[in-house]
């Protein structure tokens, strides 16, 4: 079982993408809103390098951006 | 083959599908997303029928009407080319080639970059193009807003109720901006604004650390960690640059009914040249196109 966090806004328009998306396909996740918690934002700067959401952590891997060729690739979910 | 294939499912997109479902044509959509930048703006306060909507709950309104019609959509699927040959119109795609007699361009615009050292590497770094996805991230540093219209102010606005400081950076003397989003960014204590300010670069190690400005003649270096660049947009016509007349800003030219010069290929929305770049304009013209394209396919079938 992959664990998958996802930090995101609640205004992001990318992330309600990629949220979307793992609802599609009935995957869970843990919904990480870095709007609300401060401390969530900066371990999501430092997985990532990165001060942009969505950012996906599937199991180590990171994912920035709603990429969802990359998210369905770590997913083994084909396409 | 279709009757109509549209690219795009923003504002405009979304519209004509409504208005070619109603008219029981046999269509496709293709769409990398469905919301298009609509979904981007914050608050959207001049769409009719909505005192006080987000754009993202706006998105979401159009995406659930359009859902109401059955119809063929290719969601995140990417077009790569578009040609016309013997009357048909041929759009191939990163998975697949289909056909139609119509088309509508709807595929929207984009951030307009400000090309200047730094902003590229710097891009999700401090760099973005979307506050309203990014600006939580910044809570309690300081920022520089970069622009001079709506999407600057609606930024500034966002990011008033979390960033620090705020520098306004504004390469002409005035804003243009609707004035009741200008009264509430000079009312905020929190806001510098700084006009006739060119951007020279943007500094940084791993992150953004500060911007080297111009005024005057004069340059000046500004400590932020977050550079919010909203300088406008660019249109989404290079697919079809090499298809139908563009103006000198890369739209597509349209007539008032969004005829393109190629009969049977219409474009509606921020892609084309019609003025004023607002979700109301773009849907409005989406409906246009459609109904448009109905005209020309009723007069393929029963010519005069």
């Amino acid at each position: 079982m992959v664990t998958i966090k996802v930090y995101s806004t609640p205004t992001c328009p990318y992330c309600r993408m990629v949220k979307d998306f793992l609802k599609q396909n009935k995957i869970e996740f843990e919904d990480i809103d870095v709007a609300a918690d401060v401390e969530a934002a900066k371990e999501m700067v430092a997985k990532s390098g990165q001060m942009a959401v969505p950012v996906l952590d599937i199991d180590g891997t990171i994912i920035v951006g709603a990429d969802l060729r990359a998210i369905k690739r770590a997913l083994n979910l084909g396409g | 083959m279709y009757d109509l294939i549209i690219i795009g499912a923003g504002p405009a997109g979304i519209t004509a599908t409504i208005y070619a479902a109603r008219k029981k044509l046999n269509f496709l959509v293709i769409a990398k997303n469905i919301g298009g930048q609509a979904a981007l703006s914050a608050d959207v306060e001049n769409y009719t029928g909505y005192q006080y909507i987000t754009g993202l709950e706006l998105a979401k309104k159009f995406e659930e009407h359009m859902k109401e019609f059955k119809m063929e959509v290719k969601e995140g699927e990417e077009v790569v080319g578009v040609e016309k040959i013997d009357g048909t119109i041929k759009v191939k795609t990163d998975r697949g080639a289909y056909e139609s007699k119509t088309l509508i361009i709807a595929t929207g615009a984009r951030s307009r970059t400000l090309d200047v050292p730094g902003e590229k590497e710097f891009k999700n770094r401090g760099v973005t193009y979307c506050a309203t996805c990014d600006a939580p991230l910044f809570a309690n540093m300081d920022v520089a807003v970069i622009g001079g219209g709506n999407s600057a102010l609606d930024a500034t606005l966002q990011l008033i109720k979390i960033a620090n400081k705020i520098y306004l950076i504004n390469i002409n003397p005035s804003f243009r901006g609707d004035d009741v989003m200008i009264e509430k960014v000079e009312k905020s204590d929190k806001v510098v604004t700084l006009y006739n300010t060119k951007t020279l670069e943007i500094l940084g190690d791993k992150m953004v650390t500060g911007i080297r400005l111009e005024k005057e003649g004069q340059q000046k270096i500004l400590d932020v960690r977050g550079v919010f660049i909203e300088i406008g947009y660019v249109a989404n016509s290079d697919l079809v640059a090499n298809l139908v007349e563009l103006n000198r800003r890369g739209e597509v030219v349209v007539d008032e009914h969004c005829k393109t010069n190629v009969p049977g290929i219409f474009a509606a929305g921020d892609v084309s040249n019609v003025p004023y770049k607002q979700i109301i304009v773009a849907a409005g013209e989406g409906a246009k196109a459609a109904l448009s394209a109905y005209e020309y396919l009723s007069r393929l079938r029963w010519p005069a």
